[in-house]
């Protein structure tokens, strides 16, 4: 594994040098959480089960962040790596490809870290948000949930031709997800329809596995968001053995 | 005595569906040699050069580097190995500093990348991001991470494309000083020039198969090109004597220019020195001798493609 932590510390620096990356997974889901907080404050309401609306955002927005990274910048990475002949460069080299795939998974661990960690101190600080969930638990759901929109990436960039096609591809996913997952609006405020339609968003489950946690639920209570995700993680694994391309 | 070859290629053969890029290819590359492997676009000269890098797997015939398969025992072997390749990149952000420190964590022994930093003119550039390098300084960085391992065989494709003559001449010592050390570097080129002047012994292919393979010396003799003697004489001169020369087989005369032809470089010396003895003072001399160009150009019967 020589090699292993300089380069996933590169990536992570490459991440965060990348403006799109780092507005998306950094910026921007503390943007929708100082406007929408300073517009709701996080008031205790019937409506959110007795939560306010921070309560219930940050985890949503952190779903955002893990959808950002695990399927967008993965995805878009390793699709322009390819094509640009970066992954080629690397190929000659003691560095195996396990382990280029390792530090991108460990790089978007950082990123995706970064991300909730500006979310957690902003609403602590300036909300008063309530985690209710031990922390273990919630540490144990962000991670399941990150691996999952990793597996997700994997085979999306297995599967996409070029960084173009890569980029159309993530955000025809990437914005129907966002708006109708539960991640920025709360699913309390979405459609019947539009609720259950979304059920066949991956994002879905991770929203509402983390929400869930977050405010105590038990797992038993979320076995079938559990079973959906470590579902993306076999299966992605298993698509991504096949269909992963150097060249 | 005849030490064990560190590159050994026999009957390599290597097709893309119905094109065969490389055909029953044998040659073998020693110890402290300069190896240069040119010929058209398209002749096979990549392809060779990644079969021995481990970056293909050939249809058929054997392919040993440092003794070992680059297929099948690429973790022993790629350590030990500096590649520089045509078509490759680094990440648009990353820094050049950061790309020989990272590519030099790869290994458990690794040559100091300041050093190379300095040689290869990019010290200023030190924090510069990849994207903003200019190609000649792209294809050096390359080069600094071909060697960031000090490995024991270099493989380099094409070495100064893209390089302006100054750069190219500074690549060439580099080059040579790496040899100098003891190590070993494959080459493949498509200026004649630069096989002529760098390479040992150099290999010339054409549609898959290496047509012709020696020193440039001796490629050079091996087509019989003639070297030619051109001069101005002053006052009154009758060159005809001159052709009684052994090593002089034709002169062409106008006016009181007149241009002398041999088989061999030493019809310089022969002409210049009669021409002393016999006390003709004579200026604008032009030698114009054979070269790998000439070589190449007869052995494939064509100008290089771009």
């Amino acid at each position: 594994m020589r090699g292993l932590w300089k380069f996933t510390w590169v990536e992570l620096k490459l991440f965060l040098r990348e403006p799109m990356g780092a507005f998306f997974t950094l910026i921007f889901p503390m943007m929708m959480l100082l406007c929408f907080g300073s517009i709701y404050g996080n008031k205790p309401s019937p409506h959110f089960g007795g939560f306010g609306l921070v309560d219930i955002a940050v985890p949503g927005y952190s779903a955002m962040v893990i959808c950002m990274s695990g399927m967008f910048l993965l995805t878009i990475r390793i699709a322009s790596y390819r094509e640009q002949g970066v992954l080629r460069r690397l190929r000659p080299t003691p560095l195996r490809p396990h382990a280029v795939l390792a530090a991108q998974v460990l790089a978007l661990f950082g990123m995706t870290a970064l991300g909730m960690t500006a979310l957690l101190v902003t609403g602590k600080l300036l909300y008063h948000m309530r985690v209710v969930g031990d922390p273990l638990s919630v540490a144990a759901a962000l991670t399941l949930s990150t691996l999952s929109f990793l597996a997700l990436g994997f085979v999306l960039a297995g599967i996409v031709p070029t960084t173009r096609t890569a980029l159309a591809t993530v955000m025809a996913l990437f914005y129907p997800m966002i708006f109708l997952s539960g991640a920025t609006i709360p699913r309390e405020d979405l459609p019947a329809t539009i609720r259950r339609v979304s059920q066949f968003f991956p994002l879905t489950h991770v929203v509402n596995l983390l929400r869930g946690i977050w405010i105590g639920d038990p797992w038993g209570r979320h076995l079938p968001e559990v079973g959906v995700l470590v579902g993306m993680i076999v299966v992605g694994v298993a698509i991504t053995a096949k269909t992963f391309r150097w060249e | 005595m005849v030490a064990l070859p560190v590159v050994s290629v026999e009957r390599l053969r290597k097709t893309y569906g119905p094109v065969i890029a490389v055909d029953e290819v044998s040659f073998e590359v020693q110890e402290g040699e300069i190896f240069g492997m040119v010929g058209p676009n398209g002749a096979g000269k990549t392809t060779t050069i990644e079969c021995m890098e481990g970056l293909r797997r050939p249809d058929s015939g054997r392919v040993a580097v440092l003794g070992l398969d680059p297929d099948r025992n690429g973790n022993a072997l790629r350590p030990r190995i500096g590649a520089q390749l045509q078509t490759s990149a680094l990440p648009e952000r990353m820094r050049v500093w950061e790309a020989l420190d990272l590519f030099a964590s790869f290994y458990r022994r690794s040559a100091d990348w300041n050093v190379l930093l300095e040689r290869l003119g990019l010290a200023e550039k030190r924090s510069a991001f990849f994207s903003k390098l200019s190609g000649g300084q792209k294809q050096r960085l390359f080069i600094g991470l071909a060697l960031v391992n000090d490995p024991e065989v270099v493989f380099l494709d094409e070495l100064t494309t893209g390089l302006d003559p100054q750069a190219r001449r500074a690549i060439w010592d580099l080059v040579r000083e790496v040899r100098g050390n003891g190590k070993t570097v494959f080459l493949t080129t498509h200026f004649m020039e630069e096989a002529e002047r760098l390479c040992d012994r150099v290999a010339v292919m054409e549609r898959g198969r290496i047509v012709a393979l020696d020193t440039p010396a001796n490629l050079i003799d091996s087509i019989g090109a003639e070297t030619r003697i051109a001069f101005t004489a002053e006052g009154t001169f009758e060159p005809g004597w001159l052709e009684k020369l052994p090593t002089v087989t034709g002169i062409d005369s106008m006016d009181d220019r007149h241009v002398v032809r041999g088989t061999s470089d030493r019809v310089i010396v022969d002409v210049v020195n009669a021409l002393s003895v016999k006390g003709v003072r004579f200026r604008d001399l032009r030698t114009e001798q054979p070269t790998l160009e000439d070589v190449f150009l007869k052995l494939t019967g064509r100008q290089m493609r771009d």
